[in-house]
């Protein structure tokens, strides 16, 4: 037991205030971490090798947290414009020499490491977009609503010509997520959403070949088993032979025997799905609510403006992650490309996701020691 | 004052249950939407359980990629370059195996089995299930082959299998052109498309094999196969063939490949003949080369180093990526700029002493012939190689003038030929130092620049270039390695088009003045490749040319460059570019002997043997020039 100002607390407790953390916030994603190897070894054909790759990775995104955790969010506040300038500055660049990788203009190399500044965005967004909106009035008028719809619409139209559908569609979520929180009327979402509908004719006629591919296997998958139809035919069958109680850990023949594809990546769900069945599912459905609940409520207790927008905005962007995914791999969305939250292999979207998180603590430490 | 504080601090605590409301709303939205995921996965998993359970169970068809073969690649007269050999490679079934530490020390007994193979073959044992194989070593000889299967019985769960793998027959004298393809490594895979190469298991990592991967390679294509309960296959269903890669056809004559290898010796240097007409690559070549066929399947550690360590840098293509200082051989683009910018006429004449000084400045710039030329005109002093005369010139034109028309010719950036690895050289100008060094232009870097020296730099590829663009008296075009591509053996091959690059725009009279200097530097008695050729002429035509020797470091003002006394690391680059026959070029070269010494009696000889077999095999001369 130690004492800090005049209360017991318990050891666990004392570490998880020094080191500016909520404890049932790490204890929740450090479940689905957990639950993420566990699938993953299934899904990688019981690999150590992309385990051990795996637990690297979080080790790197969990040291990313405890980094971000400690950061203040006044320094965090005052940087977030700049980092939302360097941020569209490297799409640019990409835009101008980005590498191209599988056919898709998505890189930059620095010669010492190679990154994705779209990954970037996902964070610099909800922090410009509050940035911006905690130093107007509120609830925002039509005016902040025309430079914010600026700040979204440029690095969404960037990482959209790269192509990366997915990734757009997270970066103009977290912008327009922090908008919504910060109270705006209920007009302007109709109004938004009208004129998505209006969009979509335009947007078709913007997409690449294979992007078009995919919406049409969507109506109709059956119409090309071999080609484009074979994911979701595949992940279909994965899911549904998973049936109540699943097959059981590491004996899902669909994705055992290789039938699915990008099994271990945006395809993951699929493979718990088929081994856990539908009670797997529903508990790992609870453990994502309980993580974006316990975002949001960081969030509402927050005291500042700029923190409760930062904090839902990234809470829910979680969420957007989450429900896409599932949606497209049991077959209600097209596949754009976004893999499961801390569960799907691969480290880029692991260490944004982390250092979001880490942003959610160091709102939450903040708001204890405003409390005080 | 009290007022406002309690305003601001109401309209805080509005905001905030606003943004209550709002995460209310969200969570209420997520809610319907994670009930909406529920149902979905409640029907699939529960309500059309039996259905996907029926689907997953006849689920046997599995689809698996069939790569292509790569294309071909061949010389101008289809002499073969690049082929794929059948080649015997060792495969084990780890669960058929059993033991594997005894299998492999039984077969290590057989075959010589190198720690990075079996490191190689234990990572992806790691990786793959049990039932596949997978490979243990490459490019098994005949040997080997006999030795496992005489002792197949005491070998579960290995098999021998034989794949077609790239192999290079010429080797060593054409590695620098076409390249070679290797295994596929982290780095491939981001450039490359995964879906196409799902079954590839190499791709071309330098040269022409890098180029023209897309055309080399081919479509993929796949069989649907049956597989049994524990995922083995056992029969093929259907199959959509794979598009085999398409072959290409090199401009490259591999005889005067090796015509140019061979005159060379016993030096290191690198040849390039281009065609003016067409821009087509007759040769190219960087010597010494080294054989490309180790690298197809990862060259040990020790070897690679070996290359690496070797002092006559094997692995450097000195043709592309050799960047030299051109020495006089520029001379020509200088005069051109002189009589274009109307500095200078054709007439005028000065005379030439063993020194220059820009006025004003004590520092000599000195002559190569001691003593100088005595009075020359321009023809002249493009024939004798007056490094006065053109100190002289440059300092009337200025940088300023003079890089416009380097760059004209092409120097300070890349030709753009189709193989990998090319470098653009460097054309000094003011903005190129400022962007550079950061520092200004001095007078007397522009007095050395026309002679070749200081910070210009120039590839071989690009001397070639620039005698190209003078035999075409300024057309300039594209060239290029590749003749034609041709499909699989059926239907005649494609022809790519000649492409032409912005000209050189110059009168005809002063496209006149250089040509008549360039033939008066080879074949007049005074010339400086008079020793070489002029002296002892080819029969029918005339050689247009012009030498150069590029000091590989910078002597003081009293120092005597003495050959005899340097280390050979230290001789002049020999440099020679040249055109011929000279009334209607054929054929373009651009010579340069590393550490060769003197560009006349060194580079020049390369060149005219380089033109003579060309010519020669042409047809155009009955033979080449009497020996003397």
């Amino acid at each position: 037991m130690i004492s800090v100002t005049g209360r017991e607390l318990t050891t666990s407790q004392w570490l998880l205030r020094s080191l500016r953390l909520d404890g049932t916030l790490l204890v929740l994603i450090a479940v689905l971490l957990m639950l993420g190897l566990v699938v993953l070894f299934s899904a990688s054909g019981e690999s150590v090798e992309a385990l051990e790759r795996q637990m690297s990775r979080i080790a790197i995104g969990m040291l990313a947290l405890l980094v971000v955790a400690r950061i203040p969010i006044s320094t965090l506040r005052a940087a977030s414009p700049w980092l939302f300038l360097a941020a569209l500055g490297l799409l640019f660049a990409v835009v101008l020499f980005g590498d191209v990788g599988k056919g898709a203009r998505r890189w930059l190399d620095l010669g010492v490491i190679r990154f994705q500044p779209s990954e970037i965005m996902k964070l610099a967004m909800p922090l410009m977009v509050a940035w911006y909106l905690s130093l107007r009035k509120a609830p925002p008028r039509f005016l902040d609503l025309l430079v914010v719809g600026v700040l979204i619409v440029v690095p969404v139209v960037l990482i959209m010509r790269q192509p990366d559908l997915g990734t757009a569609l997270l970066v103009g979520a977290a912008g327009l997520l922090v908008v919504f929180l910060a109270g705006l009327n209920w007009r302007w979402f109709v109004g938004l959403g009208l004129a998505i509908a209006a969009l979509i004719p335009l947007l078709w006629t913007q997409m690449h070949d294979y992007q078009r591919q995919r919406v049409l296997t969507l109506l109709n998958p059956e119409s090309d088993p071999l080609g484009a139809g074979y994911h979701i035919i595949q992940s279909k069958i994965a899911i549904g032979s998973g049936g109540l109680y699943g097959k059981g850990w590491l004996n899902g023949t669909q994705s055992q025997l290789q039938f699915l594809p990008e099994r271990s990546t945006d395809f993951v769900f699929a493979v718990y799905a088929e081994e856990f069945g539908f009670l797997g599912v529903v508990l790992l459905m609870a453990l994502y609510f309980l993580i974006v609940g316990r975002g949001l409520w960081i969030a509402a207790m927050a005291q500042e403006r700029f923190c409760r927008l930062i904090a839902g905005s990234i809470s829910l962007t979680f969420a957007v992650y989450m429900v896409v995914n599932m949606g497209m791999v049991s077959g209600l969305l097209p596949v754009v490309g976004i893999p499961l939250p801390l569960v799907s292999y691969g480290g880029t979207s692991l260490v944004t996701l982390m250092v979001g998180f880490g942003i959610l603590m160091a709102v939450h430490s903040q708001q204890r020691l405003v409390n005080r | 004052m009290l007022i406002d504080r309690q305003d601001s601090y109401d309209g805080e605590e509005r905001d905030q249950r606003r943004f209550s409301v709002r995460v209310f709303v969200a969570l209420l939205i997520l809610f319907l939407l994670i009930m909406t995921l529920g149902v979905r996965l409640f029907s699939l998993q529960v309500g059309a359980h039996e259905h996907f359970t029926t689907l997953s169970e006849n689920n046997r068809l599995r689809i698996e990629p069939i790569p292509p073969t790569r294309g071909l690649i061949f010389d101008r007269n289809g002499v073969l370059l690049a082929e794929n050999r059948p080649a015997y490679q060792l495969e084990v079934t780890v669960e058929q195996a059993g033991d594997l530490d005894l299998l492999l020390e039984r077969l290590s007994g057989l075959v010589d089995l190198s720690t990075l193979e079996i490191e190689r073959f234990l990572a992806s044992v790691r990786q793959r299930r049990p039932f596949q194989p997978v490979l243990l070593k490459a490019g098994l000889d005949d040997e080997a082959v006999a030795r496992i299967a005489v002792a197949r019985h005491e070998l579960p769960g290995v098999e021998i299998e034989a794949r077609p793998v790239r192999h290079y027959p010429l080797g060593a004298d054409f590695a620098h052109v076409v390249g070679y393809v290797g295994r596929i490594n982290e780095q491939d895979l981001r450039r490359l498309d995964t879906r196409n190469y799902a079954g590839t298991s190499h791709t071309g990592k330098t040269g022409v094999e890098r180029y023209y991967e897309d055309i080399l390679h081919g479509t993929t294509g796949h069989k649907q196969v049956e597989v049994n309960a524990q995922g083995r296959v056992i029969r093929e269903l259907s199959a959509v063939p794979p598009v085999p890669g398409k072959d290409l056809i090199l401009s490259i004559d591999v005889e005067l490949q090796r015509a140019a290898r061979d005159a060379l010796a016993p030096n290191d240097g690198a040849v390039v003949a281009i065609d003016p007409a067409t821009g087509e690559v007759l040769a190219l070549v960087s010597k010494p080369g080294f054989d490309p066929n180790p690298f197809v399947n990862g060259i040990s550690h020790r070897d690679f180093a070996a290359l690496q360590a070797d002092p006559h840098k094997p692995l450097f293509n000195r043709a592309l990526s050799g960047q030299y200082p051109p020495g006089s051989t520029l001379k020509p683009i200088v005069a051109l700029a002189g009589l274009e910018e109307n500095v200078t006429t054709a007439e005028r004449r000065m005379f030439a002493t063993g020194y220059f000084q820009i006025p004003g400045h004590e520092r000599r710039y000195r002559d190569w012939k001691r003593g100088g030329h005595g009075w020359v005109d321009m023809s002249r002093a493009i024939a004798v190689s007056s490094d006065v005369y053109f100190y002289d010139l440059a300092f009337k034109l200025g940088i300023d003038r003079m890089a416009p028309m380097f760059g004209a010719f092409g120097i300070g950036s890349r030709v753009g030929i189709d193989a990998t690895g090319e470098r653009p050289g460097i054309l000094p100008s003011r903005e190129w130092k400022r962007s550079v060094q950061n520092l200004p232009w001095f007078p007397g870097e522009t007095v050395i620049t026309a002679i070749g020296q200081g910070y210009m730099l120039a590839t071989p590829l690009q001397l070639a270039d620039v005698a190209s663009t003078l035999a075409n008296r300024g057309h300039r075009v594209q060239p290029r390695l590749l003749l034609a591509i041709h499909e699989g053996g059926n239907g005649d091959p494609v022809m790519q088009p000649v492409q032409h690059l912005p000209p050189v725009s110059a009168s005809e009279a002063h496209w006149d003045v250089i040509h008549k200097a360039l033939i008066e530097s080879v074949h007049a008695r005074h010339g400086t490749a008079w020793g070489s050729i002029g002296s002892n002429p080819p029969s029918g035509y005339q050689i247009a040319g012009k030498t150069g020797t590029a000091q590989v470091f910078s002597l003081a003002p009293d120092q005597e460059y003495d050959q005899d006394a340097l280390d050979r690391r230290l001789w002049d680059h020999a440099l020679f570019v040249a055109y011929a026959p000279a009334d209607s070029p054929t054929i373009a070269v651009g010579v340069l002997v590393e550490h060769g010494g003197s560009g006349g009696r060194v580079a020049a000889p390369v060149a005219r043997k380089v033109i003579d077999f060309h010519l020669a095999s042409r047809g155009q001369v009955a033979a080449a020039g009497e020996g003397p």
